[in-house]
Order: structure tokens, then C-alpha cells, then sequence
């Protein structure tokens, strides 16, 4: 690629970061109102772990949102499946992952994430191609086609797997915590909070320093345009479903983990929350996405300390105060 | 002097609505062809329906004799036609340089070719890592005509280029249009401004509801004030 | 004709189906006796009326909203909580009426104004956000609405089953308290179809159906479609709070279960689709078709399993358990959005008509 040096830039617009200061701001007002040191930092280690895993599993449905237009309804389904397959893997091998050795513990743990991506990523195929594909540009049909979709692989999975809750313990090397001090930090939470941080990174390199990266945002802004410069869209669509649906496939196990159970009524639980996060963040943002689910799950955290009663709620007045604020959410993506 | 493009009988309806109601012309290769009529005759509609935008529902579209009708967008595009939209469409959220490294479809930008394009639109290089958002209308305009040559392209469509442009700005875009000319490119090109259509075009057609109701020499129709105002409801005279 | 708001089926194998519908709900508590037939028929009524105002927001405006259960267990919470709590009589139906009503009508009002803040495509989500949020809260204030177990009550005097009002010799059975309830529910419900066919008939309802078909033309002609939606929003919610009343007065309970749960709100949306969205009729046709299956298909599929089971085949026994007719619901659901669009009812009026 030719270097040119750009003899003179343009003023550049003013970068937003009024959103990126919301989570800090809000942690650090937290600092007198919780009281302790050591219970503010649990809280917050919980938030932006809690919030990571979220984070993964909506990204997905915001970057297709944002490609295509296209309104998944049945995203949970991913996130089901994903918690539900890793147990094909760590429920018979559970004397690996319960031995005291982190070798024998990767050695399920990592295929057992990694059969999660490919069935969920499989999945995206399936549902893209036969779902998605006849109703574009329709987001009625959009939904009730992909609500129906969550219905039939919400009702397999309990024909599969049957109705009862699957235990799903946690790697022994994953249990405990760190202890500085008077503070503690699981190490699960601790995992999830670096995976998820470095899935962020990632998308944002791809997006940023690829040129697929540039397609999709190119993409997002304008589909006609990409496909008249002879890109089939369809097929980079295609790819960003698919890996949509595996990464709910990946949050989906890590939330599996962190609560130690898999119910197939897990897909409607987190599909709320995950709606919530697309809609702070703006759909089709990743910053947005980001930054939605940190505060998501901060709220549910501080709130849950603070005011027990609350945290039922606490989500839905989030939400509205994000959106009294901005109402296409915190990055609204241009042009639509 | 081959047809590079030809469309033969094209209807297109959008919706119920039925825009091109038999569209019949060539585009000779190495030439420019003005395309010219009143708004809403269907001028971007046919430029759109070549290119795959919208897809015709009879008649035949032939390019370099293979025929392109039933193809996707991506497809023709890869087939060689460059395609530069009415709306610029450039991606605002990308810099100059990347809406440019996604027009280099088949590969790395050529210097060669980028000195070129700099050398009509010094605008790109001053602001090549800027985005391209934050361009004035003119550079968007540049951005997007760049877009479409940056690459060589069998077959130029040019949807109004000069729209909504400061004259200064249209005298120097015609003058690149014109080098682009000289080094043989094949152009169709949608113009509502007589000027840049006379200094431009070798060909004329001239649509109406449509239809195309007059085909020939841009010189003939230029020097025929009657015939113009027969065809446009005004002379090219009158808006110089 | 008038009482069908000038749109009648419009085909008549629609109109055969229809009149056999609506005759075995009249006479269903002296055909079928039996506590299974009248808890079917009655739920086939209340469901016919909630589906009815749903398809008034999806298939009238276009909207997609996943609140509508909220409104609905509004309605069937109201009654449980004055029942119980003033006791069973007039008195408390009346307050939970007024109550229950306008609580409907103010959160409708809430969130059709909140969504006009923002984009049009996050209603969906928002309302399926607050929907969740009002199931949870539901659930955990238990001193109020009795949590998880829900509330069960006792009704006033005239509709208890110990109530007879004719005695066992005329039919074989007595006509108790019960039946009253029952043909209570079925009035109320036919009553609030008619009012919903009238709506959708009116000036208003074209209007709705106008912003549906492109919401810029009709704000361009000069109607407000802020005020419209919003009003439509808040004449279904309060025909589902009725609704929702009328369950409970049937069930003489209320729980999450019966009333908030997110797969009540599927079952809503499987009914209007497969019924046909924009027709109101498609409403009766889905519930009756719904609810059917719902209970007697399950021992269909009961046997299918275990012939399944016994002829040793994999898989299927699980597919077929009367556990997972939903699965078999949510295939036809997909497919009727597939393939017809406008379900049973657009299905049947599109036939060609037979030779005259």
C-alpha cells in the first residue's frame, strides 16, 4: 500500500468520549457510597467481568444490526446452545477438569469452548441461510421469523438435553481467588474480564487495520456502494453472522461457568439483558456495545449492593435515562 | 467504432411503477455518451439498472457482448464498470485513503495512478488521512470520481457529477473528466449542465418517460437550438 | 352486517368456520360437560380477545410489542389482589376495574410516549425490556402479589360453582355459578372483538393501516401518527387488561405464570400469525386452533412417543414428548410466515372463488 504523507489534515471532528468517561465516572462515584475499599473493588471486578461476558455476547447482534439491517431476535438461542454443547464436552470429561492440574484443565476447557464456536458458528450458517436470508429489508418479519427460531431451538434443547438445570462446575484451576490484602478477586472473574477485553480488542483491530474491517464499516454506512465497487456483501454478511453466533456461543459457555449451571431458559434471560446493552451502546456500535455493557453490568452490581430492591429494575432505568440523553443510544451509527 | 455497452428493450418497473418503459442504446467504446432529459425521466434509473441496482424486468444488457442483466451488482462490477452515484456515496466514516484502498479492488493503490488522480484533485492528497466525512462537497465529489478510476475500468457511469458543485469546482472537474477522456476510457455520463455536456460528450441520447426519444452527435444537437428546446423544453444557449 | 362493523369474513369457508367456532363456544357447557371442555372453551374466549387487540398493534400499525402480556397480567393481578384482599364481592371486582384500568392505560401511554423519543426499530426490544422488568418485579413482591405461588381468591357469591341456579334434573348437570362465569367471559369477549372490528373499520383504523403501509406519506397527509400509535397502544392495552381480568375471574388466580410469562407472549404471537395478522377474525381462528392443540394434541403426540419408544427409534421419542408441541408449534410459525404471510384467514379469503 502507498505511503502518502498527507500534507495537511482536515480539523478532525471532535472525538465523543463523553460516553467512555460514563463507566469511570460512575465507578468512581460509587467509591464514597459503597463505603469500603475492598467491597469496591469486588464490585467493580464483578461489574466488569459481568460486563465483559455481556459485552461478547451482544457484539455480535449489534455488528449484523449495523451490517444488515437485520433485527435477531433469536440471538439467545446462540447463547444456549453454546452453554449447552460445552457440557458435551465438560460433563464427561469432568475428572479432567476437576483435577488439580491447569494442563488437564485447558485440555477440556479450550475444546470444549472451541466445539461451543463451531456448532453455534454452524448454527449462524443454518439460521442465516434459511431465516434471515428471505426476509431482508423486512424487520416484521425479521422478528417473528427469528422469535420463531428461538422457540424451535430452545424446545430441541430441552428435547436434547431434558428440562432439568445441568451443573456445569467450574475448572479447578478457576476456582478461588487472589488475595491482596483485604481484597478478593476470583479468578474466574479475573479471566473473563482479560477474554473479554481482548475479544474488544480484537473486533477493533479487525475493524480498524483489516480490510474486511474496512468492508464491514463501509458496509454499515453504505451496502450499495460496497457492492458497486464489486464486493459480494452478502457473503462478508454471512461471515459476521457467523462469528456473531459463535462469540454468543463463547459468552454463553463463560456464562455457564459463572454460574456454574446451564438451563436452556438461559437464552431469554440473557437476550434482555443483551437488548438492553445494543440499545445504550447504539445499534451497530462496538464502542457502544462495550461501554453499554460495562455500565449494564455495574448498575446490576452497585445497584444490587446498594438497593437490593432496585437492581429489579435497575436495567430498564438505565436504559431510559440513556436514552433521554441520546436517544439513538451512546454511538449512534451514521447515516441510517 | 464497436458498441461497448448495449441495451436493447430494457423495462424496469420499481415497485408498480414502470420507469424504463424499452430502453434502446450503445455506448461506443472509447467514447463519451451524454445522457440527457428532465428530471424524472430516467436517467438513474438506467445508469442504476445497468450497474444491477435495480433489476430489469425485460429486455437485454450487453457488455463487451456478454450479457449482464441477470447479474448481481458484485459481478458486474467486477466485470469492469466503474460506477460514481449521484449521491457521491463516498464512506464518510473512512478516511480518503481507505475509500480509495476499497476501490483498488484487485489489489495495492498504483502510485502511478494515484499521481495521477493527484494531480486533478490535489484536495485527496491534503487530506488523505482525513475522513472523508468531513471533506467539503467539491472533494467528496473528487473522492468519489477517484473512487471510480483508480482502478482501470472498461466502462465509466457517471451520475451528475457537477450537481450542487461552485463553477470553479465544475471547471477543473471537467477538465479531469476530459484528461480521463483522452486516455480512452468509455463513459456514460448523466449531465444536467449544457456546458459540461457539450465540452464533454461525443454522443448524445436524450430521454423522456423512459424512453429514449433522440440519439446522436453532441456537436449536432449543440449547434441545433430548435431541436434543443424541441427535446430539452430549453436551449443550450440560454444557459451559458 | 352492523354488528360486524361492515367487514364481514369475506369467504365463506371463513364464515362456516367462524359460525362452527363461535356455536360449539355457545353451546360447549351442554355438549361437552365436563370441567377439561369449559376450561378449553373458556380460555379459547380469552385468548381470542387478548390475540384480537394484539393483531390491532401488529397487524393494524406494524409495531412489534412484547409488552402485551404485561397489560394482560395488569389486568388478571388486579382482580386477584382486590378479591383477595377486600374480599369476594362486587365491591372488589369494581375496584379492581378501576384500578387495574387505568394502570393499563398510563403505562401504554409511558411507554408509546417514551418510544416516540426513539427510533421506531428499538420499540420491540424496549417493550420486551420492560415487559421482563415488570415479570421480574411481579414475581418479588411477594407481599403484594403473592410471588411465584401467585394468588388464588375466592369469587363473589353468584359465581361460585356451589351456586346452582337449575337443578341437576333438566340437563343431566347442574347450570351452577360456573356456567354463569362462563358465559360472563364469553359475552364480555365477543363484546370486546365486536368493539376491536369496529375500531379497525373506523376512519381511525385506516389511518392506522396507512401509517403501517408508510408512516412518512401518512405523516405527509397531515395525520399525527405520534398520536395514533400512541392511542392505539393504549385501546389494546386495555382490551388485554380486560382480558387479563377475565382469565383470572375464570381461573380464581393469578400467578406469573397464567398472566406475565414471556411464553404466554409467544403463544400470543404464534396465534396472531398462524390466525393471520390485520384481520381480527385470524384472532379466533389462531386461539381456537392454538388452544386445541395445545390441549389435545399433546396426548396425540403422548402416543406418538411412546410408539416411538417402543419401536426403539432415536431421538424421536424426546421430539415427540407432549412436553415439546411448542417445538412443533414454532416450525409451523416459521413456516406460516414463510409461506403464508396472511395465515388461515388470508389463506381462505384469497381462494378463488367457487364457480357461480
Amino acid at each position: 500500500m502507498s505511503e502518502i504523507a498527507a500534507t495537511d489534515a482536515l480539523p478532525k471532528p471532535k472525538r465523543d468520549i463523553a460516553p467512555l468517561l460514563l463507566p469511570v465516572v460512575l465507578a468512581i462515584v460509587m467509591i464514597p457510597l459503597v463505603g469500603s475499599a475492598s467491597s469496591w473493588v469486588t464490585l467493580t471486578v464483578a461489574s466488569l467481568a459481568m460486563g465483559m461476558m455481556i459485552f461478547i455476547m451482544a457484539s455480535g447482534l449489534t455488528l449484523v444490526f449495523g451490517l444488515m439491517d437485520v433485527l435477531n431476535f433469536g440471538h439467545g438461542a446462540f447463547i444456549a446452545v453454546g452453554a449447552y454443547v460445552a457440557t458435551l464436552v465438560l460433563l464427561p470429561l469432568a475428572s479432567w477438569a476437576q483435577a488439580d492440574s491447569l494442563l488437564a484443565n485447558l485440555a477440556v476447557l479450550v475444546p470444549a469452548a472451541l466445539l461451543s464456536m463451531g456448532v453455534t458458528g454452524a448454527l449462524g450458517l443454518v439460521v442465516e441461510r434459511v431465516l434471515v436470508l428471505p426476509v431482508y429489508g423486512q424487520h416484521l418479519k425479521q422478528i417473528l421469523m427469528t422469535t420463531g427460531g428461538l422457540i424451535v431451538a430452545e424446545q430441541t434443547l430441552y428435547a436434547l438435553f431434558g428440562p432439568q438445570i445441568i451443573p456445569m462446575p467450574l475448572p479447578t484451576a478457576l476456582r478461588g481467588s487472589f488475595i491482596l490484602g483485604d481484597i478478593v478477586i476470583s479468578k474466574y472473574r479475573l479471566l473473563a474480564m482479560l477474554l473479554g477485553f481482548a475479544i474488544f480488542v480484537a473486533i477493533e483491530l479487525v475493524l480498524n487495520r483489516t480490510k474486511i474491517g474496512l468492508l464491514i464499516r463501509a458496509g454499515v454506512e453504505n451496502r450499495e456502494m460496497v457492492e458497486a465497487l464489486g464486493y459480494r456483501i452478502r457473503r462478508l454478511f454471512l461471515g459476521v453472522f457467523m462469528t456473531g453466533s459463535a462469540l454468543a456461543g463463547l459468552g454463553g459457555v463463560m456464562w455457564g461457568l459463572y454460574r456454574e449451571q446451564v438451563h436452556a431458559s438461559i437464552g431469554d434471560e440473557l437476550t434482555v439483558l443483551v437488548f438492553i446493552v445494543v440499545i445504550i451502546g447504539g445499534l451497530g456500535s462496538i464502542t457502544g456495545c462495550f461501554i453499554g455493557a460495562i455500565l449494564v453490568a455495574m448498575v446490576a452490581n452497585y445497584g444490587g449492593f446498594l438497593v437490593p430492591k432496585l437492581a429489579l429494575v435497575s436495567n430498564i432505568l438505565l436504559m431510559v435515562a440513556v436514552l433521554m440523553w441520546r436517544p439513538r443510544g451512546l454511538y449512534a451509527v451514521t447515516s441510517r | 467504432m464497436s458498441a461497448l455497452l448495449k441495451l436493447t428493450g430494457v423495462e424496469t418497473y420499481i415497485g408498480r411503477y414502470h420507469i424504463l418503459q424499452g430502453v434502446d442504446f450503445e455506448v461506443p467504446e472509447g467514447r463519451t455518451t451524454m445522457l440527457l432529459g428532465r428530471n424524472g425521466a430516467g436517467k438513474t434509473t438506467t445508469l442504476r439498472t445497468i450497474m444491477g441496482l435495480w433489476q430489469p424486468k425485460n429486455g437485454s444488457i450487453t457488455l463487451a457482448g456478454e450479457p449482464i442483466e441477470k447479474l448481481a451488482t458484485p459481478d458486474i462490477a467486477q466485470r469492469g464498470v466503474g460506477y460514481v452515484p449521484e449521491s457521491m456515496a463516498v464512506f464518510s466514516d473512512l478516511t480518503v485513503k481507505e475509500n480509495l484502498v476499497l476501490a483498488a479492488r484487485n489489489g495495492p493503490l498504483d502510485d502511478a495512478q494515484l499521481a495521477w488522480i493527484f494531480g486533478f484533485f490535489p484536495a485527496l492528497k491534503k487530506f488523505w488521512l482525513s475522513r472523508a466525512g468531513s471533506l467539503s462537497g467539491g472533494q467528496k465529489q473528487m473522492l468519489s470520481i477517484a473512487r471510480a478510476i483508480v482502478e482501470p475500468r472498461k466502462l465509466l457511469l457517471i451520475d451528475e457529477p457537477t450537481k450542487g458543485l461552485a463553477p470553479a469546482i465544475v471547471m477543473s472537474l471537467i477538465e479531469c473528466l476530459k484528461e480521463i477522456k483522452r486516455r480512452g476510457a468509455t463513459i456514460l455520463l448523466v449531465e444536467q449542465n449544457f456546458h459540461a455536456a457539450r465540452e464533454l460528450g461525443d454522443h448524445v441520447l436524450v430521454m423522456d418517460n423512459g424512453t429514449i426519444v433522440h440519439r446522436g452527435e453532441m456537436a449536432a444537437l449543440a449547434a441545433d437550438v430548435p431541436l434543443q428546446e424541441r427535446l430539452l423544453g430549453l436551449s443550450l444557449e440560454a444557459h451559458q | 352486517m352492523m354488528i360486524l362493523s361492515g367487514d364481514p369474513p369475506r369467504s365463506r369457508a371463513l364464515s362456516i368456520l367462524l359460525v362452527v367456532i363461535i356455536l360449539a363456544l355457545l353451546a360447549t357447557p351442554f355438549i361437552f360437560p365436563g370441567a377439561k371442555a369449559l376450561n378449553v372453551a373458556a380460555k379459547i374466549c380469552i385468548f381470542a380477545a387478548l390475540v384480537a387487540s394484539y393483531d390491532l398493534l401488529l397487524g393494524y400499525t406494524g409495531s412489534v410489542s412484547f409488552a402485551h402480556t404485561m397489560f394482560y397480567g395488569i389486568g388478571s393481578y388486579a382482580i386477584a389482589i382486590a378479591l383477595y384482599g377486600l374480599g369476594p364481592n362486587w365491591t372488589s371486582v369494581a375496584v379492581a376495574v378501576a384500578a387495574g384500568l387505568p394502570l393499563a392505560l398510563l403505562l401504554a401511554l409511558a411507554i408509546g410516549l417514551f418510544s416516540l423519543r426513539v427510533e421506531a426499530i428499538f420499540f420491540a426490544m424496549i417493550t420486551l425490556a420492560v415487559a421482563s422488568a415488570f415479570l421480574v418485579l411481579a414475581s418479588q413482591l411477594s407481599w403484594l402479589t403473592g410471588g411465584e405461588d401467585g394468588r388464588s381468591f375466592q369469587l363473589p357469591e353468584l359465581l361460585r360453582p356451589g351456586t346452582v341456579f337449575v337443578g341437576k334434573e333438566w340437563f343431566g348437570f347442574p347450570v351452577n355459578g360456573r356456567i354463569l362465569t362462563y358465559y360472563l367471559v364469553l359475552t364480555a369477549c365477543a363484546a370486546m372483538i365486536l368493539a376491536l372490528l369496529r375500531v379497525v373499520n373506523s376512519p381511525f383504523g385506516r389511518v392506522l393501516q396507512a401509517i403501517r403501509e408508510n408512516r412518512f406519506r401518512a405523516e405527509a397527509l397531515g395525520y399525527r401518527t405520534v398520536f395514533h400509535l400512541t392511542y392505539a397502544n393504549c385501546i389494546a392495552a386495555a382490551v388485554a387488561a380486560c382480558a387479563g381480568m377475565l382469565n383470572a375471574l375464570w381461573l380464581r388466580y393469578a400467578g406469573p405464570d397464567t398472566s406475565l410469562a414471556f411464553s404466554i407472549m409467544l403463544d400470543i404471537l404464534l396465534m396472531v400469525v398462524i390466525g393471520g395478522m390485520g384481520t381480527i377474525y385470524g384472532a379466533i381462528i389462531g386461539a381456537a386452533i392454538f388452544i386445541l392443540a395445545q390441549n389435545y394434541l399433546q396426548a396425540l403426540m403422548g402416543i406418538a412417543s411412546t410408539a416411538a419408544t417402543d419401536a426403539g427409534l432415536p431421538l424421536l421419542p424426546g421430539l415427540l414428548h407432549p412436553d415439546r408441541w411448542l417445538l412443533w408449534l414454532g416450525l409451523l410459525f416459521i413456516a406460516s410466515v414463510y409461506f403464508f404471510p396472511t395465515g388461515v384467514v388470508g389463506r381462505l379469503r384469497n381462494r378463488p372463488p367457487a364457480a357461480r
